[in-house]
C-alpha cells in the first residue's frame, strides 16, 4: 500500500514552471489579445493540476524589465480548500498578472519619464525568467527524493534578445545539466532561434500553433502530459535547428568563419585585434592544413 | 604494513588444532574465520572506527555538549571561500579576462606498485580510476573544445593508452581496459613520451600534463633535471596531485613549469583537488600566442538522407553533420574533418565556454539583522525559499553586489557553480543594456 503511491509520486508526477511572456510591446500587435490567451492559458493550469493531485504547476511572467512569481500550486493548496478553488485559482491568477504587468510597465518608464518609446521591437527577459525557473526547480531537488519530474514550459511571443544570448545559452547548459526538459509553445509570428535550441539541447518540444484560437487544445495535447508518458506518444520532431554562429563583427550567419583562440569570438573575416579580449594575433591564420603537414 | 601480520598469525592459530573431538573442530573452525577477519589487520568494529573515524562528524557546542556539525554552512564556508579565491585570481591583473579555454591535456596515471595500497579504498588506483571518469567528463563539459589522452606509468615505462582527442567516452572505455599495476614509476619516461606528443599540437593551444602520482620515487633512465627543463621551454604546465606524499622532484617540476603540486589527503580531498584542474587556467600570453582559427560551422543533416560517414566509414540515415568546405559527413561534433583537417563546431560549443569570459560576481554576505532602518526580503529571490527562521536564529543569506537581490545559500552555489547567471540582474533591463 504504502509502496505503489510513491512509484506514482515519482512516475508520473510532474512540476510545470511556465514562463508566460507579458511582453506589452508584443501583445499589443498581437492576433491574439492577450485576455482571451489567458482564456487558454489558466484553464490549461487548472487542467495540468486536475491531472494529477501530486501536480504542481508554477507560473512566472516573463517583462520586459522584470520578471518575477506569479503563482505557485504548492503554496496556493496549502491554505485554500478544494472546493473553491478553480474560480479562486483563475481569479488569483489575473490579479497577481495585473499587479505584475503595472508594476513591469512602471520600471520600463523609469525614474525619467518613458525613455523606452525610442526602442523599437523589444524583447522579454526570457534569461530572467528561465533563470527563476531553474533556481526553482534545484528547490525542488533539494527537498528529498520523492519530488515531481521538473520540466519548464516557455509561452513565448516577441521575438529574441540578441544581448541575451550568452545568458540564456548559460540557462540551457544548466537545465541540460540537471535534465530538465524546456518545452516551447511559439505564440509570436516568427521561430525563436533560443527556444529552438534550448528544446533541442535539453530534449523537450518545440511547437509552433498554426492556429491560435485552438491554443488550449495545442497546449492540452502536446505540453500536458508527464515526461514518463510522452515515451508512447507521437510528439512534433523538431524541424531542424538552425547550429550556424553569427559572427561577432557583423552579426551575419556564416558556416566558415575564425574564431579567436583565447576568447572564442566568432568572426567572419581576419582581423588584427580580436575586438571582445584585445588579444593581438602576431602570426598569419593557422588553417589546420598547415598543420597537417607539420605532422 | 599489513603484509607482515598476515604472514605470521595463521601460523600461530593452527597449533591449536589438531585434537580429535567434533566439537573442537568445529570450534577450531570459528577460529579460523576468526584468524582470517584478524588477518586483515583489524576486526569490524575496530574496522568502524578507523575507516569512518564517526567521531570527527561531532562538535561539542559553548555548553559542552556534542552536536553533528552543521556541514551545511561549513560546506558554504568552503565554497565561498574558493570562490573569491578564483574571482581575486582572475580578475586583479587585468580587467578583461583572457583564460586558456583551447586545451590540450594529458593525464599521466601512475600504475605502479605504489598504486596498489590499500589507505585508499578500494585501492588507490581504482579510487584514481573512478575520479580520473568524472575529472574527464567534467573537463569536456567545461571545456568544449579541448583535448584529452592518457598516459600510463608501470614496470619504469610509459604507455600512451589513448591518443590526444575530444570524446569523452572513448577515454574512458580505453582507461577501464587497461587497470593493472606493476613495476616501479618513472617520472622521466612519462614526460619523455607527452614533451614528444605535445610538441606537434598548433601554437595556440595550451599544453598541459596533469599526473597522478602514487608512488614516492622515480625510476628513470638518465637526468630528469634536463627533462623538466625541456618541458619548461615546450611550455608545458605540468601539474602534479600526489597520493602518498610531497616528493622534491614533483615539487621542483610543477614550480618549474607553472604547474600546481598539491597532495591528497583522502579521497573526497582527492577529487577536489582533481576537479580544481577542470575550470580552464588564466592564459598567459608566453604560453599560446593568440591567433585566429579557421572553423566551420556545419548544419545538421536532414533526416532521412543516406550517406557514408567519414569517421565509422559506413552508410548511416539521417542525422549526421556537413563539413561545409568539403561536404564530408561526419557524426559528432565538435571534431576535425578527415578530409580536409578543419576544425567542425557548433555555436552552442562555443556558447558552452563563454560563462568563463563572463563570470557572475560572487555574492556578498548579508548581516543577519541587516543595516539599521533596511527591511529585508523576507524570500530568495531565486527559489522564493523563505528567508525568516524561525525563532531567534536567522537563515544566512547572500546579495548580488550590482541587482541587490537577496539568495539563499544553497542558490548562491547553484548560481555560481552551475547557472553562471545572476537571476536578478538577468531580470532586470539595464543590466542589458
Amino acid at each position: 500500500m504504502a509502496s505503489a503511491p510513491s512509484k506514482l509520486y515519482q512516475d508520473d508526477a510532474s512540476l510545470v514552471v511556465a514562463l508566460l511572456d507579458t511582453n506589452p510591446f508584443f501583445w499589443a500587435a498581437a492576433s491574439l489579445p492577450f485576455s482571451e490567451f489567458l482564456q487558454h492559458v489558466v484553464p490549461f493550469i487548472n487542467s495540468l493540476l486536475l491531472l494529477n493531485q501530486l501536480n504542481r504547476v508554477v507560473l512566472i511572467a516573463t517583462g520586459t524589465s522584470s520578471c518575477g512569481y506569479i503563482f505557485d500550486s504548492g503554496e496556493a493548496n496549502s491554505n485554500a480548500n478544494a472546493n473553491a478553488n478553480a474560480n479562486a485559482l483563475c481569479s488569483g491568477i489575473i490579479k497577481k498578472l495585473e499587479d505584475f504587468v503595472g508594476k513591469d510597465s512602471k520600471i520600463a518608464k523609469g525614474p525619467n519619464g518613458n525613455g523606452d518609446a525610442t526602442r523599437p521591437a523589444i524583447s522579454s527577459l526570457l534569461s530572467g525568467s528561465l533563470s527563476l525557473a531553474l533556481c526553482y526547480i534545484q528547490r525542488i531537488f533539494r527537498s528529498g527524493a520523492r519530488h515531481p519530474q521538473p520540466r519548464i514550459l516557455c509561452i513565448q511571443g516577441s521575438p529574441d534578445g540578441p544581448e541575451q544570448y550568452v545568458a540564456v545559452m548559460n540557462s540551457i547548459f544548466s537545465a541540460q545539466r540537471s535534465m530538465v526538459p524546456i518545452d516551447s509553445c511559439i505564440v509570436g509570428t516568427q521561430h525563436s532561434a533560443f527556444l529552438q535550441q534550448a528544446s533541442y539541447i535539453t530534449g523537450g518540444v518545440y511547437m509552433k500553433p498554426q492556429q491560435l484560437d485552438g491554443l488550449f487544445q495545442y497546449l492540452a495535447a502536446v505540453f500536458a502530459t508527464d515526461l514518463h508518458s510522452r515515451n508512447f506518444l507521437r510528439l512534433p520532431k523538431p524541424v531542424g535547428v538552425d547550429f550556424r554562429a553569427s559572427c561577432f563583427c557583423h552579426k551575419k550567419t556564416i558556416d566558415l568563419g575564425y574564431v579567436c583562440s583565447v576568447c572564442l569570438s566568432i568572426f567572419c573575416k581576419y582581423h588584427k585585434k580580436c575586438s571582445t579580449c584585445g588579444s593581438e594575433f602576431n602570426q598569419g591564420t593557422v588553417d589546420s592544413t598547415t598543420r597537417e603537414q607539420k605532422r | 604494513m599489513y603484509g607482515v601480520g598476515v604472514a605470521f598469525q595463521p601460523s600461530g592459530a593452527s597449533s591449536s588444532a589438531g585434537k580429535s573431538s567434533k566439537e573442537k573442530k568445529r570450534h577450531d573452525e570459528d577460529d579460523e574465520e576468526e584468524d582470517d577477519n584478524e588477518a586483515k589487520g583489524v576486526d569490524a568494529w575496530e574496522r568502524a572506527y578507523a575507516d569512518e573515524r564517526s567521531w570527527e562528524d561531532l562538535q561539542e557546542d559553548e555548553s559542552g555538549l556534542l552536536r553533528p556539525i552543521d556541514t551545511k554552512t561549513l560546506v558554504h564556508a568552503q565554497y565561498r571561500k574558493r570562490l573569491l579565491l578564483r574571482s581575486s585570481a582572475g580578475g586583479s591583473v587585468v580587467s578583461r579576462i583572457q583564460k586558456g579555454l583551447i586545451r590540450y591535456l594529458y593525464v599521466v596515471i601512475d600504475l605502479s606498485r605504489a598504486a596498489s595500497e590499500t589507505d585508499y579504498r578500494p585501492s588507490r588506483m581504482a579510487v584514481v580510476a573512478k575520479q580520473a571518469e568524472a575529472f574527464i567528463r567534467e573537463f569536456f563539459d567545461q571545456n568544449p573544445l579541448s583535448h584529452v589522452g592518457l598516459i600510463s606509468i608501470k614496470d619504469g615505462l610509459a604507455h600512451r593508452l589513448t591518443d590526444i582527442g575530444g570524446s569523452p567516452e572513448a577515454q574512458i572505455k580505453a582507461l577501464m581496459g587497461k587497470l593493472e599495476c606493476s613495476g616501479e614509476a618513472s617520472l622521466q619516461n612519462a614526460l619523455e613520451l607527452v614533451h614528444g606528443y605535445l610538441s606537434q599540437i598548433p601554437s595556440y593551444g595550451h599544453r598541459e600534463v596533469l599526473i597522478l602520482y602514487s608512488a614516492l620515487n622515480t625510476c628513470d633512465p638518465g637526468d630528469i633535471m634536463e627533462t623538466v627543463q625541456r618541458c619548461k621551454k615546450a611550455k608545458i604546465r605540468c601539474s602534479v596531485i600526489g597520493l602518498s606524499a610531497e616528493v622534491f622532484i614533483c615539487k621542483h617540476l610543477c614550480e618549474e613549469t607553472g604547474g600546481t603540486y598539491t597532495v591528497a589527503l583522502n579521497e573526497s580531498h582527492f577529487k577536489e583537488l582533481l576537479l580544481e584542474h577542470a575550470p580552464p587556467p588564466p592564459a598567459i600570453a608566453e604560453y599560446a600566442a593568440a591567433n585566429l582559427i579557421k572553423m566551420g560551422f556545419p548544419q545538421r543533416g536532414a533526416e532521412g538522407v543516406v550517406s557514408i560517414c567519414s569517421c565509422h566509414k559506413e552508410a548511416k540515415v539521417g542525422g549526421g553533420y556537413t563539413c561545409p568546405r568539403c561536404k564530408v559527413r561526419v557524426c559528432e561534433l565538435p571534431t576535425e574533418c578527415r578530409t580536409c583537417g578543419l576544425t567542425l563546431v557548433s555555436s552552442p560549443h562555443l556558447a558552452r565556454s563563454y560563462h568563463h569570459l563572463f563570470p557572475v560576481a560572487p555574492f556578498d554576505e548579508v548581516p543577519p539583522h541587516g543595516r539599521p532602518g533596511q527591511r529585508l526580503p523576507t524570500a530568495c529571490f531565486g527559489c522564493q525559499l523563505s528567508l525568516v527562521g524561525q525563532g531567534v536564529q536567522p537563515i544566512l543569506r547572500v546579495s548580488c553586489p550590482k541587482c541587490n537581490q537577496h539568495f539563499c545559500l544553497d542558490c548562491d552555489i547553484y548560481i555560481h557553480e552551475s547557472l553562471h547567471n545572476c537571476p536578478g540582474c538577468e531580470s532586470q533591463r539595464i543590466s542589458a543594456v
